[in-house]
Protein backbone atom coordinates (compact mmCIF):
# COMPACT_ATOMS: atom_id res chain seq x y z
CA UNK A 1 0.00 0.00 0.00
CA UNK A 2 2.55 2.24 0.84
CA UNK A 3 5.25 1.43 -1.86
CA UNK A 4 2.11 2.10 -4.17
CA UNK A 5 1.26 5.14 -2.59
CA UNK A 6 4.93 6.31 -3.48
CA UNK A 7 4.76 5.25 -7.00
CA UNK A 8 1.63 7.01 -7.34
CA UNK A 9 3.29 10.34 -6.61
CA UNK A 10 6.40 9.63 -8.46
CA UNK A 11 3.79 8.53 -11.42
CA UNK A 12 1.76 11.79 -11.44
CA UNK A 13 5.05 13.84 -10.89
CA UNK A 14 6.47 12.35 -14.13
CA UNK A 15 3.09 12.49 -15.96
CA UNK A 16 2.72 16.55 -15.17
CA UNK A 17 5.82 16.86 -17.17
CA UNK A 18 4.80 14.68 -20.22
CA UNK A 19 1.44 16.61 -19.49
CA UNK A 20 3.23 20.08 -20.10
CA UNK A 21 5.35 19.00 -22.94
CA UNK A 22 2.03 17.20 -25.14
CA UNK A 23 0.14 20.17 -24.84
CA UNK A 24 2.57 21.45 -27.44
CA UNK A 25 2.26 18.86 -29.67
CA UNK A 26 -1.58 18.62 -29.04
CA UNK A 27 -1.66 22.31 -30.01
CA UNK A 28 0.46 22.21 -33.07
CA UNK A 29 -1.28 19.49 -34.12
CA UNK A 30 -5.05 21.17 -33.47
CA UNK A 31 -4.22 24.37 -35.71
CA UNK A 32 -1.92 23.49 -38.71
CA UNK A 33 -2.46 19.72 -38.52
CA UNK A 34 1.40 18.70 -38.07
CA UNK A 35 3.73 16.69 -35.74
CA UNK A 36 6.30 18.98 -34.44
CA UNK A 37 8.71 17.18 -34.20
CA UNK A 38 11.47 19.15 -33.02
CA UNK A 39 8.89 19.82 -30.05
CA UNK A 40 10.64 17.98 -27.61
CA UNK A 41 14.00 19.18 -28.63
CA UNK A 42 12.73 22.77 -27.85
CA UNK A 43 12.24 20.82 -24.80
CA UNK A 44 16.01 19.72 -24.75
CA UNK A 45 16.81 23.87 -25.09
CA UNK A 46 14.51 24.75 -22.03
CA UNK A 47 16.41 22.50 -20.10
CA UNK A 48 19.93 23.86 -21.26
CA UNK A 49 19.05 27.39 -21.04
CA UNK A 50 17.25 26.62 -17.73
CA UNK A 51 20.49 24.99 -16.55
CA UNK A 52 23.10 28.39 -18.18
CA UNK A 53 20.98 30.38 -16.75
CA UNK A 54 21.03 29.66 -12.99
CA UNK A 55 24.62 28.81 -13.33
CA UNK A 56 24.89 32.36 -14.24
CA UNK A 57 22.83 33.65 -11.27
CA UNK A 58 24.65 31.46 -8.75
CA UNK A 59 27.81 32.92 -10.26
CA UNK A 60 26.25 36.77 -9.37
CA UNK A 61 26.11 35.60 -6.15
CA UNK A 62 22.62 35.76 -6.11
CA UNK A 63 22.25 32.78 -3.34
CA UNK A 64 18.34 33.28 -2.18
CA UNK A 65 16.79 30.36 -3.91
CA UNK A 66 12.91 31.22 -5.05
CA UNK A 67 14.17 34.30 -6.73
CA UNK A 68 16.78 32.50 -8.18
CA UNK A 69 14.53 29.71 -9.40
CA UNK A 70 11.35 32.37 -10.32
CA UNK A 71 14.23 34.45 -12.44
CA UNK A 72 15.26 31.33 -14.43
CA UNK A 73 11.82 30.21 -14.90
CA UNK A 74 11.00 33.67 -16.40
CA UNK A 75 14.08 33.77 -18.58
CA UNK A 76 13.98 30.29 -19.86
CA UNK A 77 10.22 30.66 -20.98
CA UNK A 78 11.16 33.84 -22.92
CA UNK A 79 14.42 32.48 -24.33
CA UNK A 80 12.70 29.05 -25.45
CA UNK A 81 9.91 30.74 -26.80
CA UNK A 82 12.26 32.41 -29.08
CA UNK A 83 13.31 29.05 -30.29
CA UNK A 84 9.85 28.11 -30.33
CA UNK A 85 9.45 31.17 -33.22
CA UNK A 86 12.28 30.98 -34.92
CA UNK A 87 11.61 27.07 -35.45
CA UNK A 88 8.18 27.80 -37.37
CA UNK A 89 9.29 31.12 -38.82
CA UNK A 90 12.52 29.53 -40.44
CA UNK A 91 11.13 25.78 -41.58
CA UNK A 92 6.92 25.38 -40.92
CA UNK A 93 5.55 28.97 -42.57
CA UNK A 94 8.06 28.71 -45.78
CA UNK A 95 6.13 25.24 -46.13
CA UNK A 96 2.75 26.40 -45.41
CA UNK A 97 0.40 25.15 -48.04
CA UNK A 98 2.90 22.70 -49.57
CA UNK A 99 2.66 19.03 -49.28
CA UNK A 100 1.73 17.54 -46.29
CA UNK A 101 4.36 15.62 -45.93
CA UNK A 102 7.10 18.98 -46.39
CA UNK A 103 6.63 20.05 -42.99
CA UNK A 104 6.70 16.84 -41.51
CA UNK A 105 10.59 16.11 -42.74
CA UNK A 106 11.85 20.04 -42.09
CA UNK A 107 10.65 19.21 -38.35
CA UNK A 108 12.92 15.89 -38.15
CA UNK A 109 15.43 18.23 -39.96
CA UNK A 110 14.72 21.27 -37.31
CA UNK A 111 14.83 18.11 -33.95
CA UNK A 112 18.15 17.24 -35.52
CA UNK A 113 19.84 20.61 -35.66
CA UNK A 114 18.46 21.93 -32.53
CA UNK A 115 20.12 18.57 -31.16
CA UNK A 116 23.17 18.50 -33.10
CA UNK A 117 23.48 23.10 -32.21
CA UNK A 118 23.47 22.04 -28.04
CA UNK A 119 25.86 19.03 -28.52
CA UNK A 120 28.83 21.68 -30.24
CA UNK A 121 27.91 24.89 -27.88
CA UNK A 122 27.57 22.74 -24.64
CA UNK A 123 29.53 19.25 -25.36
CA UNK A 124 28.26 16.41 -25.43
CA UNK A 125 28.38 15.15 -21.67
CA UNK A 126 26.44 14.83 -19.13
CA UNK A 127 25.00 18.51 -17.22
CA UNK A 128 24.62 17.76 -13.53
CA UNK A 129 22.74 19.89 -11.00
CA UNK A 130 23.27 19.68 -7.88
CA UNK A 131 19.86 19.64 -5.50
CA UNK A 132 18.18 22.91 -5.45
CA UNK A 133 15.06 22.18 -3.62
CA UNK A 134 15.29 19.49 -0.97
CA UNK A 135 13.16 18.40 1.58
CA UNK A 136 9.78 17.15 1.92
CA UNK A 137 7.24 15.39 3.78
CA UNK A 138 7.05 11.94 5.01
CA UNK A 139 4.46 10.10 5.99
CA UNK A 140 3.92 6.38 7.35
CA UNK A 141 7.33 6.77 9.01
CA UNK A 142 6.48 4.04 11.64
CA UNK A 143 5.68 1.15 9.00
CA UNK A 144 8.94 -0.34 7.27
CA UNK A 145 8.23 1.47 4.00
CA UNK A 146 7.85 5.71 4.75
CA UNK A 147 6.13 7.11 1.52
CA UNK A 148 8.30 10.56 0.39
CA UNK A 149 6.41 13.90 -1.17
CA UNK A 150 9.48 16.00 -1.97
CA UNK A 151 8.92 19.33 -1.94
CA UNK A 152 10.10 19.39 -5.85
CA UNK A 153 7.25 16.94 -6.65
CA UNK A 154 4.87 19.26 -4.92
CA UNK A 155 6.17 22.40 -7.06
CA UNK A 156 5.88 20.10 -9.92
CA UNK A 157 2.46 19.41 -9.65
CA UNK A 158 1.24 22.47 -8.16
CA UNK A 159 2.81 24.32 -11.36
CA UNK A 160 1.34 21.91 -13.84
CA UNK A 161 -2.26 22.01 -12.37
CA UNK A 162 -2.11 26.29 -12.03
CA UNK A 163 -0.74 26.30 -15.90
CA UNK A 164 -3.42 24.08 -16.74
CA UNK A 165 -6.09 25.92 -15.11
CA UNK A 166 -4.65 29.70 -16.87
CA UNK A 167 -4.03 27.56 -20.66
CA UNK A 168 -7.80 26.34 -20.83
CA UNK A 169 -9.19 30.02 -19.42
CA UNK A 170 -6.97 31.52 -22.36
CA UNK A 171 -8.29 29.13 -24.83
CA UNK A 172 -11.59 29.62 -23.43
CA UNK A 173 -11.88 33.19 -22.72
CA UNK A 174 -9.35 35.40 -24.48
CA UNK A 175 -10.25 36.83 -27.95
CA UNK A 176 -6.80 35.23 -28.71
CA UNK A 177 -7.83 31.48 -27.93
CA UNK A 178 -10.85 31.99 -30.05
CA UNK A 179 -8.94 33.02 -32.72
CA UNK A 180 -6.42 30.17 -32.35
CA UNK A 181 -9.89 27.78 -32.23
CA UNK A 182 -11.22 29.47 -35.08
CA UNK A 183 -8.15 29.09 -37.34
CA UNK A 184 -8.28 25.24 -36.19
CA UNK A 185 -11.44 24.86 -38.12
CA UNK A 186 -11.46 26.71 -41.35
CA UNK A 187 -8.42 28.82 -41.61
CA UNK A 188 -9.61 30.81 -44.30
CA UNK A 189 -12.60 32.03 -43.32
CA UNK A 190 -10.58 33.07 -40.22
CA UNK A 191 -8.73 35.33 -42.58
CA UNK A 192 -11.62 37.11 -43.89
CA UNK A 193 -12.62 37.67 -40.39
CA UNK A 194 -9.79 39.69 -40.30
CA UNK A 195 -7.95 37.43 -37.69
CA UNK A 196 -4.13 37.14 -38.92
CA UNK A 197 -3.34 33.62 -39.26
CA UNK A 198 -0.09 33.63 -39.77
CA UNK A 199 0.74 35.24 -36.33
CA UNK A 200 -2.06 33.25 -34.32
CA UNK A 201 -0.07 30.10 -35.49
CA UNK A 202 3.32 31.68 -34.21
CA UNK A 203 1.70 32.51 -31.11
CA UNK A 204 0.66 28.77 -30.78
CA UNK A 205 4.30 27.93 -31.24
CA UNK A 206 5.36 30.04 -28.76
CA UNK A 207 2.71 29.04 -26.20
CA UNK A 208 3.46 25.16 -26.42
CA UNK A 209 7.54 26.41 -26.44
CA UNK A 210 6.85 28.65 -22.83
CA UNK A 211 5.15 25.64 -21.89
CA UNK A 212 7.94 23.01 -22.72
CA UNK A 213 10.43 25.41 -21.04
CA UNK A 214 8.83 25.09 -18.24
CA UNK A 215 8.67 21.43 -18.45
CA UNK A 216 12.43 21.22 -18.99
CA UNK A 217 13.19 23.72 -16.08
CA UNK A 218 10.86 21.48 -13.79
CA UNK A 219 12.54 18.01 -15.30
CA UNK A 220 16.19 20.01 -14.98
CA UNK A 221 15.25 20.50 -10.91
CA UNK A 222 14.05 17.04 -10.85
CA UNK A 223 16.32 14.66 -12.36
CA UNK A 224 19.57 17.17 -11.69
CA UNK A 225 20.89 15.55 -15.28
CA UNK A 226 20.62 16.72 -18.60
CA UNK A 227 22.02 16.16 -22.03
CA UNK A 228 21.78 17.07 -25.53
CA UNK A 229 20.12 13.93 -26.66
CA UNK A 230 17.27 13.94 -23.64
CA UNK A 231 14.76 15.78 -25.90
CA UNK A 232 14.04 12.66 -28.33
CA UNK A 233 12.90 10.12 -25.56
CA UNK A 234 11.01 12.73 -23.57
CA UNK A 235 9.41 14.24 -26.81
CA UNK A 236 8.22 10.70 -27.91
CA UNK A 237 6.79 10.15 -25.03
CA UNK A 238 5.07 13.85 -24.57
CA UNK A 239 4.06 12.72 -28.44
CA UNK A 240 2.72 9.62 -27.30
CA UNK A 241 0.81 10.80 -24.28
CA UNK A 242 -1.25 13.39 -26.69
CA UNK A 243 -2.13 10.80 -29.40
CA UNK A 244 -3.40 8.72 -26.57
CA UNK A 245 -5.57 11.83 -24.84
CA UNK A 246 -6.70 12.34 -28.43
CA UNK A 247 -4.67 14.58 -30.41
CA UNK A 248 -6.04 18.13 -30.68
CA UNK A 249 -7.32 17.73 -27.38
CA UNK A 250 -5.73 20.27 -24.45
CA UNK A 251 -7.67 17.99 -21.11
CA UNK A 252 -6.44 14.90 -23.61
CA UNK A 253 -2.62 15.95 -23.36
CA UNK A 254 -3.06 16.21 -19.96
CA UNK A 255 -4.95 12.95 -19.44
CA UNK A 256 -2.74 11.43 -21.90
CA UNK A 257 0.72 12.34 -19.91
CA UNK A 258 -0.97 11.54 -16.75
CA UNK A 259 -1.23 8.18 -18.06
CA UNK A 260 1.94 7.51 -19.78
CA UNK A 261 3.68 8.75 -16.57
CA UNK A 262 1.81 6.28 -14.45
CA UNK A 263 2.25 3.35 -16.65
CA UNK A 264 6.12 3.70 -16.57
CA UNK A 265 6.59 4.36 -13.11
CA UNK A 266 4.22 1.94 -12.04
CA UNK A 267 5.97 -0.93 -14.59
CA UNK A 268 9.23 -0.45 -13.10
CA UNK A 269 7.93 -0.51 -9.93
CA UNK A 270 6.32 -3.59 -10.16
CA UNK A 271 8.09 -5.58 -13.05
CA UNK A 272 10.99 -4.55 -14.98
CA UNK A 273 12.42 -1.33 -15.47
CA UNK A 274 13.58 -2.41 -18.67
CA UNK A 275 10.73 -2.53 -20.44
CA UNK A 276 9.16 0.56 -19.03
CA UNK A 277 9.33 2.09 -22.80
CA UNK A 278 7.65 -1.22 -24.16
CA UNK A 279 5.16 -0.66 -21.68
CA UNK A 280 4.21 2.86 -22.40
CA UNK A 281 4.20 2.44 -26.04
CA UNK A 282 2.12 -0.88 -25.78
CA UNK A 283 -0.66 1.06 -24.00
CA UNK A 284 -0.66 3.43 -26.79
CA UNK A 285 -1.17 0.57 -29.32
CA UNK A 286 -3.98 -0.73 -27.63
CA UNK A 287 -5.83 2.58 -27.07
CA UNK A 288 -5.06 3.38 -30.73
CA UNK A 289 -6.21 -0.14 -32.08
CA UNK A 290 -9.98 0.08 -29.70
CA UNK A 291 -10.32 4.39 -29.82
CA UNK A 292 -8.41 5.04 -32.60
CA UNK A 293 -9.32 9.25 -32.14
CA UNK A 294 -7.27 8.63 -28.42
CA UNK A 295 -9.32 8.79 -25.30
CA UNK A 296 -10.80 12.50 -25.11
CA UNK A 297 -10.19 13.11 -29.03
CA UNK A 298 -13.29 14.14 -31.28
CA UNK A 299 -14.22 11.75 -33.97
CA UNK A 300 -13.77 13.29 -37.24
CA UNK A 301 -16.99 13.82 -39.29
CA UNK A 302 -15.76 13.27 -42.68
CA UNK A 303 -17.82 15.51 -44.50
CA UNK A 304 -19.07 14.68 -48.21
CA UNK B 1 -31.94 56.83 -51.72
CA UNK B 2 -32.01 54.82 -54.15
CA UNK B 3 -33.86 56.84 -56.65
CA UNK B 4 -30.70 59.57 -56.41
CA UNK B 5 -27.93 57.19 -56.97
CA UNK B 6 -29.43 56.04 -60.62
CA UNK B 7 -28.24 59.11 -61.59
CA UNK B 8 -24.76 57.81 -63.24
CA UNK B 9 -23.12 60.69 -61.79
CA UNK B 10 -23.52 59.89 -58.46
CA UNK B 11 -22.33 56.40 -58.70
CA UNK B 12 -18.92 57.51 -60.38
CA UNK B 13 -18.30 60.00 -57.48
CA UNK B 14 -19.45 58.28 -54.79
CA UNK B 15 -18.55 54.74 -55.45
CA UNK B 16 -17.38 51.97 -52.67
CA UNK B 17 -15.99 49.93 -54.67
CA UNK B 18 -14.84 50.11 -58.23
CA UNK B 19 -13.80 47.23 -60.45
CA UNK B 20 -11.36 48.39 -63.04
CA UNK B 21 -10.54 46.27 -66.13
CA UNK B 22 -10.40 43.39 -63.97
CA UNK B 23 -8.82 40.05 -65.95
CA UNK B 24 -8.36 36.90 -64.39
CA UNK B 25 -6.37 33.94 -66.12
CA UNK B 26 -6.37 30.47 -65.15
CA UNK B 27 -3.92 29.26 -67.42
CA UNK B 28 -5.77 29.14 -71.02
CA UNK B 29 -8.77 30.00 -69.28
CA UNK B 30 -10.48 33.59 -68.89
CA UNK B 31 -12.69 33.55 -66.41
CA UNK B 32 -13.06 36.96 -66.46
CA UNK B 33 -12.43 39.21 -69.13
CA UNK B 34 -12.22 43.04 -68.90
CA UNK B 35 -14.68 43.45 -66.26
CA UNK B 36 -15.42 47.26 -65.24
CA UNK B 37 -18.46 47.97 -62.74
CA UNK B 38 -18.89 50.16 -59.62
CA UNK B 39 -20.88 49.71 -56.33
CA UNK B 40 -22.31 53.25 -55.43
CA UNK B 41 -22.30 53.48 -51.61
CA UNK B 42 -25.50 52.62 -49.64
CA UNK B 43 -26.47 50.52 -52.17
CA UNK B 44 -27.43 46.55 -52.89
CA UNK B 45 -25.76 46.04 -55.73
CA UNK B 46 -26.48 42.68 -57.59
CA UNK B 47 -24.07 40.46 -59.43
CA UNK B 48 -25.80 38.14 -61.72
CA UNK B 49 -25.36 35.38 -64.27
CA UNK B 50 -25.71 32.43 -65.45
CA UNK B 51 -23.82 29.48 -63.61
CA UNK B 52 -20.14 29.74 -64.60
CA UNK B 53 -20.37 33.58 -65.52
CA UNK B 54 -17.88 34.45 -63.07
CA UNK B 55 -19.34 35.57 -60.10
CA UNK B 56 -17.14 33.98 -57.74
CA UNK B 57 -14.34 34.23 -59.28
CA UNK B 58 -15.11 38.17 -58.97
CA UNK B 59 -15.45 38.11 -54.98
CA UNK B 60 -12.25 35.74 -54.68
CA UNK B 61 -10.62 38.70 -56.56
CA UNK B 62 -11.98 41.15 -53.98
CA UNK B 63 -11.32 39.03 -50.82
CA UNK B 64 -7.99 38.03 -51.69
CA UNK B 65 -7.87 34.47 -52.59
CA UNK B 66 -6.80 35.00 -56.25
CA UNK B 67 -4.94 37.66 -57.27
CA UNK B 68 -6.09 39.39 -60.50
CA UNK B 69 -4.27 38.55 -63.70
CA UNK B 70 -4.69 42.67 -64.85
CA UNK B 71 -6.98 44.89 -63.20
CA UNK B 72 -7.39 46.89 -60.19
CA UNK B 73 -9.83 47.25 -57.81
CA UNK B 74 -10.55 49.86 -55.11
CA UNK B 75 -12.21 50.12 -51.86
CA UNK B 76 -12.83 53.98 -50.95
CA UNK B 77 -13.83 54.63 -47.35
CA UNK B 78 -16.64 57.04 -45.96
CA UNK B 79 -13.37 58.11 -44.19
CA UNK B 80 -11.68 59.02 -46.99
CA UNK B 81 -8.82 55.89 -47.30
CA UNK B 82 -8.96 54.22 -50.49
CA UNK B 83 -7.45 50.72 -50.51
CA UNK B 84 -5.97 48.63 -53.81
CA UNK B 85 -7.45 45.54 -53.08
CA UNK B 86 -5.77 43.37 -55.55
CA UNK B 87 -2.44 43.94 -53.29
CA UNK B 88 -3.66 43.60 -49.99
CA UNK B 89 -2.98 40.18 -48.39
CA UNK B 90 -6.54 37.78 -46.64
CA UNK B 91 -6.50 39.19 -43.44
CA UNK B 92 -6.07 43.03 -44.08
CA UNK B 93 -8.67 43.50 -47.00
CA UNK B 94 -11.42 42.61 -44.11
CA UNK B 95 -9.12 44.30 -40.91
CA UNK B 96 -8.09 47.35 -43.10
CA UNK B 97 -9.75 47.76 -46.18
CA UNK B 98 -13.39 46.55 -44.20
CA UNK B 99 -14.92 44.25 -46.70
CA UNK B 100 -16.43 41.62 -45.04
CA UNK B 101 -17.52 38.39 -47.46
CA UNK B 102 -19.75 35.18 -46.89
CA UNK B 103 -19.80 31.89 -48.77
CA UNK B 104 -21.89 29.80 -51.08
CA UNK B 105 -21.36 27.06 -48.49
CA UNK B 106 -21.98 27.75 -44.95
CA UNK B 107 -18.40 28.80 -42.97
CA UNK B 108 -19.33 28.71 -39.28
CA UNK B 109 -16.82 27.93 -36.60
CA UNK B 110 -19.16 25.04 -35.62
CA UNK B 111 -17.78 23.39 -32.43
CA UNK B 112 -18.08 27.31 -31.55
CA UNK B 113 -20.66 28.89 -30.06
CA UNK B 114 -22.85 31.17 -31.88
CA UNK B 115 -21.88 34.40 -29.93
CA UNK B 116 -18.55 33.21 -30.11
CA UNK B 117 -18.93 33.38 -34.26
CA UNK B 118 -19.84 36.64 -33.77
CA UNK B 119 -16.85 37.14 -31.00
CA UNK B 120 -13.96 35.74 -33.15
CA UNK B 121 -15.18 38.51 -35.93
CA UNK B 122 -14.08 41.12 -33.10
CA UNK B 123 -10.77 39.93 -32.84
CA UNK B 124 -8.34 42.53 -34.23
CA UNK B 125 -10.21 45.14 -31.53
CA UNK B 126 -10.17 42.97 -28.62
CA UNK B 127 -6.19 41.73 -29.08
CA UNK B 128 -5.68 45.26 -28.99
CA UNK B 129 -7.79 46.72 -25.56
CA UNK B 130 -5.69 43.32 -24.62
CA UNK B 131 -2.72 44.45 -25.58
CA UNK B 132 -2.33 41.42 -27.54
CA UNK B 133 -3.93 38.86 -24.69
CA UNK B 134 -1.75 40.23 -22.14
CA UNK B 135 -4.16 42.51 -20.18
CA UNK B 136 -6.81 39.82 -20.78
CA UNK B 137 -4.88 37.12 -19.40
CA UNK B 138 -4.04 39.68 -15.94
CA UNK B 139 -7.90 40.65 -16.33
CA UNK B 140 -7.81 44.30 -16.71
CA UNK B 141 -10.12 46.79 -17.07
CA UNK B 142 -9.78 48.32 -20.23
CA UNK B 143 -9.71 44.63 -21.55
CA UNK B 144 -13.05 43.71 -19.75
CA UNK B 145 -14.90 46.91 -21.20
CA UNK B 146 -14.02 45.65 -24.73
CA UNK B 147 -15.17 42.47 -24.02
CA UNK B 148 -18.44 43.94 -22.76
CA UNK B 149 -18.60 46.21 -25.66
CA UNK B 150 -18.09 43.01 -28.00
CA UNK B 151 -20.72 41.24 -26.77
CA UNK B 152 -23.00 44.35 -27.12
CA UNK B 153 -22.55 44.41 -30.84
CA UNK B 154 -23.13 40.40 -30.87
CA UNK B 155 -25.98 40.88 -28.88
CA UNK B 156 -27.33 43.56 -31.22
CA UNK B 157 -26.92 41.48 -33.87
CA UNK B 158 -28.18 38.41 -32.26
CA UNK B 159 -31.30 40.34 -32.08
CA UNK B 160 -31.46 41.27 -35.62
CA UNK B 161 -31.47 37.81 -36.29
CA UNK B 162 -33.53 36.24 -33.62
CA UNK B 163 -31.14 34.15 -32.23
CA UNK B 164 -30.81 35.76 -28.92
CA UNK B 165 -31.80 32.55 -27.01
CA UNK B 166 -29.48 30.50 -28.96
CA UNK B 167 -26.39 32.27 -28.16
CA UNK B 168 -24.39 29.90 -26.26
CA UNK B 169 -25.42 27.00 -28.74
CA UNK B 170 -22.69 25.24 -30.50
CA UNK B 171 -23.11 26.64 -34.44
CA UNK B 172 -23.05 23.22 -35.78
CA UNK B 173 -26.69 22.79 -33.92
CA UNK B 174 -28.62 25.89 -35.21
CA UNK B 175 -30.73 25.10 -38.28
CA UNK B 176 -29.60 26.07 -41.86
CA UNK B 177 -31.65 29.05 -41.99
CA UNK B 178 -30.17 30.52 -38.86
CA UNK B 179 -27.13 29.21 -39.57
CA UNK B 180 -26.78 31.43 -42.85
CA UNK B 181 -28.48 34.69 -40.91
CA UNK B 182 -25.83 34.23 -38.45
CA UNK B 183 -23.15 34.02 -41.56
CA UNK B 184 -24.01 37.52 -41.94
CA UNK B 185 -24.22 38.56 -38.70
CA UNK B 186 -20.91 37.56 -38.21
CA UNK B 187 -19.67 39.22 -41.24
CA UNK B 188 -21.50 42.44 -39.72
CA UNK B 189 -19.74 41.98 -36.42
CA UNK B 190 -16.15 42.95 -38.30
CA UNK B 191 -17.53 46.90 -39.17
CA UNK B 192 -16.92 46.26 -42.95
CA UNK B 193 -17.61 49.12 -45.65
CA UNK B 194 -18.80 46.96 -47.87
CA UNK B 195 -20.72 43.10 -47.67
CA UNK B 196 -19.85 40.70 -50.01
CA UNK B 197 -22.70 37.54 -49.59
CA UNK B 198 -22.45 35.06 -52.17
CA UNK B 199 -25.72 33.29 -53.09
CA UNK B 200 -27.36 34.04 -48.87
CA UNK B 201 -30.23 32.66 -50.18
CA UNK B 202 -29.40 29.56 -51.44
CA UNK B 203 -30.85 26.80 -50.18
CA UNK B 204 -33.51 29.16 -47.87
CA UNK B 205 -37.81 28.17 -48.13
CA UNK B 206 -39.73 31.81 -49.39
CA UNK B 207 -40.36 32.65 -45.65
CA UNK B 208 -36.48 32.75 -44.56
CA UNK B 209 -35.98 34.01 -47.95
CA UNK B 210 -38.42 37.37 -46.87
CA UNK B 211 -36.47 37.35 -44.04
CA UNK B 212 -33.60 37.99 -45.54
CA UNK B 213 -34.72 40.51 -47.93
CA UNK B 214 -35.61 42.06 -44.65
CA UNK B 215 -32.78 41.89 -42.54
CA UNK B 216 -30.19 42.66 -45.99
CA UNK B 217 -32.74 45.94 -46.31
CA UNK B 218 -31.84 47.12 -42.79
CA UNK B 219 -28.26 46.29 -43.25
CA UNK B 220 -28.23 49.17 -46.03
CA UNK B 221 -31.00 51.59 -44.90
CA UNK B 222 -30.04 51.53 -40.81
CA UNK B 223 -26.75 50.69 -40.73
CA UNK B 224 -25.74 52.46 -43.71
CA UNK B 225 -23.95 49.06 -45.01
CA UNK B 226 -23.27 49.10 -49.05
CA UNK B 227 -24.06 45.26 -50.11
CA UNK B 228 -22.32 43.41 -52.94
CA UNK B 229 -24.88 40.72 -53.88
CA UNK B 230 -24.32 37.04 -55.86
CA UNK B 231 -27.80 35.78 -56.47
CA UNK B 232 -29.85 33.33 -58.11
CA UNK B 233 -32.86 33.79 -56.60
CA UNK B 234 -35.02 36.82 -58.93
CA UNK B 235 -37.02 37.50 -56.28
CA UNK B 236 -34.64 38.64 -53.92
CA UNK B 237 -32.41 40.39 -56.71
CA UNK B 238 -35.00 42.24 -58.36
CA UNK B 239 -37.07 43.21 -54.44
CA UNK B 240 -33.99 44.72 -53.04
CA UNK B 241 -30.84 45.02 -55.25
CA UNK B 242 -30.74 49.51 -56.40
CA UNK B 243 -28.15 48.32 -59.13
CA UNK B 244 -27.71 44.88 -60.98
CA UNK B 245 -24.33 44.25 -63.02
CA UNK B 246 -25.27 40.80 -65.26
CA UNK B 247 -22.34 39.08 -66.76
CA UNK B 248 -21.68 36.04 -68.58
CA UNK B 249 -18.51 33.99 -69.67
CA UNK B 250 -16.62 36.75 -67.36
CA UNK B 251 -17.97 39.75 -69.43
CA UNK B 252 -20.13 42.52 -68.51
CA UNK B 253 -23.07 42.23 -70.53
CA UNK B 254 -25.43 44.64 -69.11
CA UNK B 255 -25.53 46.97 -66.21
CA UNK B 256 -28.62 49.26 -64.99
CA UNK B 257 -31.47 49.30 -62.65
CA UNK B 258 -33.42 45.96 -62.08
CA UNK B 259 -36.27 47.84 -64.58
CA UNK B 260 -33.65 48.11 -66.97
CA UNK B 261 -31.87 44.39 -66.70
CA UNK B 262 -35.67 42.82 -67.00
CA UNK B 263 -36.05 44.21 -70.14
CA UNK B 264 -33.08 43.67 -71.61
CA UNK B 265 -32.83 41.56 -75.13
CA UNK B 266 -29.47 40.33 -73.88
CA UNK B 267 -29.51 39.26 -70.37
CA UNK B 268 -32.86 37.20 -71.23
CA UNK B 269 -30.60 35.72 -73.92
CA UNK B 270 -28.31 34.97 -71.58
CA UNK B 271 -30.50 33.27 -69.82
CA UNK B 272 -33.04 31.66 -71.65
CA UNK B 273 -30.78 31.01 -74.78
CA UNK B 274 -31.53 32.49 -78.38
CA UNK B 275 -33.48 30.55 -80.68
CA UNK B 276 -31.94 30.10 -84.19
CA UNK B 277 -33.56 32.91 -86.10
CA UNK B 278 -32.54 35.42 -83.70
CA UNK B 279 -28.70 33.97 -83.94
CA UNK B 280 -29.61 34.05 -87.61
CA UNK B 281 -30.92 37.69 -87.73
CA UNK B 282 -27.42 39.10 -85.24
CA UNK B 283 -24.76 37.67 -87.40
Amino acid sequence: MEYFLQQLINGVALGSIYGLIAIGYTMVYGIIGMINFAHGDIFMVGTFVALIVFMGLMTIGLAWVPLALLIVLIVSMFVTAAYGWTVERLAYRPLRGSFRLAPLITAIGMSIVLQNYVQVTQGARNRPLQPVITGGFKFFEDSNFVVNLSNMQILIIVTTVVLMIAFSLLIAKTSLGRAQRACEQDRKMASLLGINVDRTISLTFVMGAALASVAGFMYLLYYGVIDFYIGFVVGIKAFTAAVLGGIGSLPGAMLGGLIIGLIETFWSAYFTIEYKDVAAFSMLALVLIFLPSGLLGRTEVEKV
Amino acid sequence: MSQAIHDSEVIASDAVLTVDHLTMKFGGLTAIDNLSFTAARGDITALIGPNGAGKTTVFNCLTGFYKPTEGMITLSQRAGGAYLLERMDGHKICHKAKVARTFQNIRLFGNMTTLENLMVAQHNRLMKASYYTIGGVLGLKHFRKAEREAVELARHWLEKIDLVDRADDPASDLPYGAQRRLEIARAMCTGPELLCLDEPAAGLNPRESAELNTLLMEIRDEEQISILLIEHDMSVVMEISDHIVVIDYGEKISDGTPEHIRNDPKVIAAYLGVDDEAVGESS
